[in-house]
């Protein structure tokens, strides 16, 4: 158990410089953002309590922010999908059920299973971000367009991770 | 009672969910105003310092570009010392010199560790702060244009307000009819801002040079912001739709000046006096 913790406290660090030092210069086309940190929050593992959950949801958005000079955006975001998180797992139990201590990863359940767990997560993470930093609907389909470009970048990323770093099967 | 126990557990879950996106929105909220100092920053000295580091590996891409610029910068510069030794050698007899007015700004050169240009709200980093005598409300100009207006500092950072913050209007003037305006980013394309409140009698042409008022006394008058490329007047509209182009190309931004104005303290002073008369 102390292992898996010490791994999981490496990967968040490993995640946010990965983000802050290198994703922060990649944007395609001024539009398309990548958040990969949002990978890590999707494949904590199935167990684990609710409110550690969004505790760490809330530190890794809020580190981001540091960064991003956008003090609560990622934070909200970041706490706003790990609560919805648990609801969708339950919505895609695969047959059998979730094994005790399994991720919801690609190499656990497959890559159909996992676009449909990942793709509608990430979508409302970015939804909520880039609303919130417009500021309101003003300038509605320019970011909607942002957001749109900007899932499918951090899904495509994302799902490439997952193939490169499948990690342990457990 | 065990499903109680589950309720309990579950509505646990939702109190926090809600306790924490409070906080976070009272975050946003309180950091949503362009200026005023705010103490989660990164002018925080570990954000700062590794955006320092992820800086240096950018520089060497950049070098001859700065240094291109740097040498057009000392020549230009060097062009108008000799034309204005020339002239106070024919006027030094007539000219009433006053010192605190010759000397009212002050340049403090810095290196930016951290830019952001394609989010709606962008902020710039820099490596000169409190002890280098930065302080907030400063203007932040480059060798080609304005950059924009100090924010927070730290000990050795500052956080600047760039031109291209969604809330962020610059007084502006173009430089060959005089008439003045206000300059203010779209949200959109970090090439472009929009020149706004020039009225519809006023002759324009693509290309007129867009520059910064003296009214703001932030920044000194006459930097160059950028050049008119799009002219949009609609018929029932008072003003012009004006798209500037920028002169300072924000994706190689690396070195610039903070500008210290000795007399914006004068100046804002004499001014709140007459706000306070009306």
């Amino acid at each position: 158990m102390t292992r898996v913790t010490i791994q999981q406290v490496i990967l968040f660090f490993v995640y946010l410089l990965y983000q802050v030092m290198i994703l922060q210069n990649v944007v395609l086309g001024h539009t398309a953002f990548c958040f990969l940190y949002v990978l890590y929050l999707l494949i904590l593992p199935v167990e684990t309590n609710p409110l550690a959950l969004m505790g760490v949801g809330f530190l890794l958005g809020f580190a981001v922010d540091l960064f991003y000079e956008s003090i609560g955006l990622h934070a909200f975001a970041s706490v706003l999908i790990m609560y919805l998180r648990n609801y969708w797992l339950n919505s895609l139990t695969p047959q059998g059920g979730y094994d005790s201590s399994s991720v919801p990863t690609m190499a656990m359940n497959g890559i159909q299973w996992f676009v449909v767990y990942a793709m509608p997560l990430v979508f409302i993470h970015h939804a909520v971000l880039f609303f919130m930093e417009a500021g309101g609907f003003h300038m509605f389909w320019f970011t909607l367009w942002k957001v749109i470009t900007s899932t499918l970048f951090t899904t495509a990323v994302i799902l490439l991770a997952q193939l490169l770093f499948p990690g342990r099967r457990r | 009672m065990e499903r109680l126990f589950l309720f309990v557990y579950q509505y646990r879950a939702f109190f926090t969910f809600v306790v924490l996106e409070v906080f976070c929105f009272w975050l946003i909220v309180q950091n949503n105003h362009y200026q005023g100092a705010k103490f989660f920053n990164s002018s925080n000295t570990v954000v700062a310092s590794l955006n320092n580091f992820s800086q240096s590996i950018r520089d060497y891409f950049l070098l001859s570009d700065v240094n291109r610029t740097l040498a057009e910068e000392n020549a230009e510069l060097r062009r108008i010392v000799e034309q204005q030794k020339y002239v106070m050698e024919r006027n030094h007899q007539l000219a009433s010199y006053d010192s605190a007015f010759a000397t009212r700004y002050d340049f403090i050169s810095a290196k930016v560790v951290n830019n952001q240009l394609d989010r709606v709200k962008n902020f710039i980093t820099i490596n000169k702060g409190k002890d280098d005598g930065v302080e907030p409300g400063m203007a932040v100009i480059s060798p080609l244009g304005a950059v924009g207006k100090v924010k927070t500092v730290s000990g050795r950072f500052a956080v600047v307000t760039s031109i291209l913050h969604i809330d962020y209007m610059i007084s502006a003037m173009l430089k060959k009819s005089g008439h003045f305006g206000s300059v203010q980013w779209n949200g959109r394309d970090p090439g472009f801002t929009n020149l706004n409140f020039i009225p519809r009698h006023v002759k324009l042409a693509v290309g007129d040079t867009v520059v910064t008022s003296g009214f703001n006394a932030v920044f000194p008058e006459g930097i160059m912001i950028g050049t008119v490329s799009a002219i949009d007047l609609s018929p029932e509209s008072l003003t012009y739709n004006i798209t500037v182009a920028l002169s300072q190309d924000f994706r190689k931004l690396s070195y610039v000046s903070v500008v210290r104005s000795a007399l914006k303290e004068e100046q804002d002073e004499v001014e709140k006096l007459v706000d306070e008369k009306k």
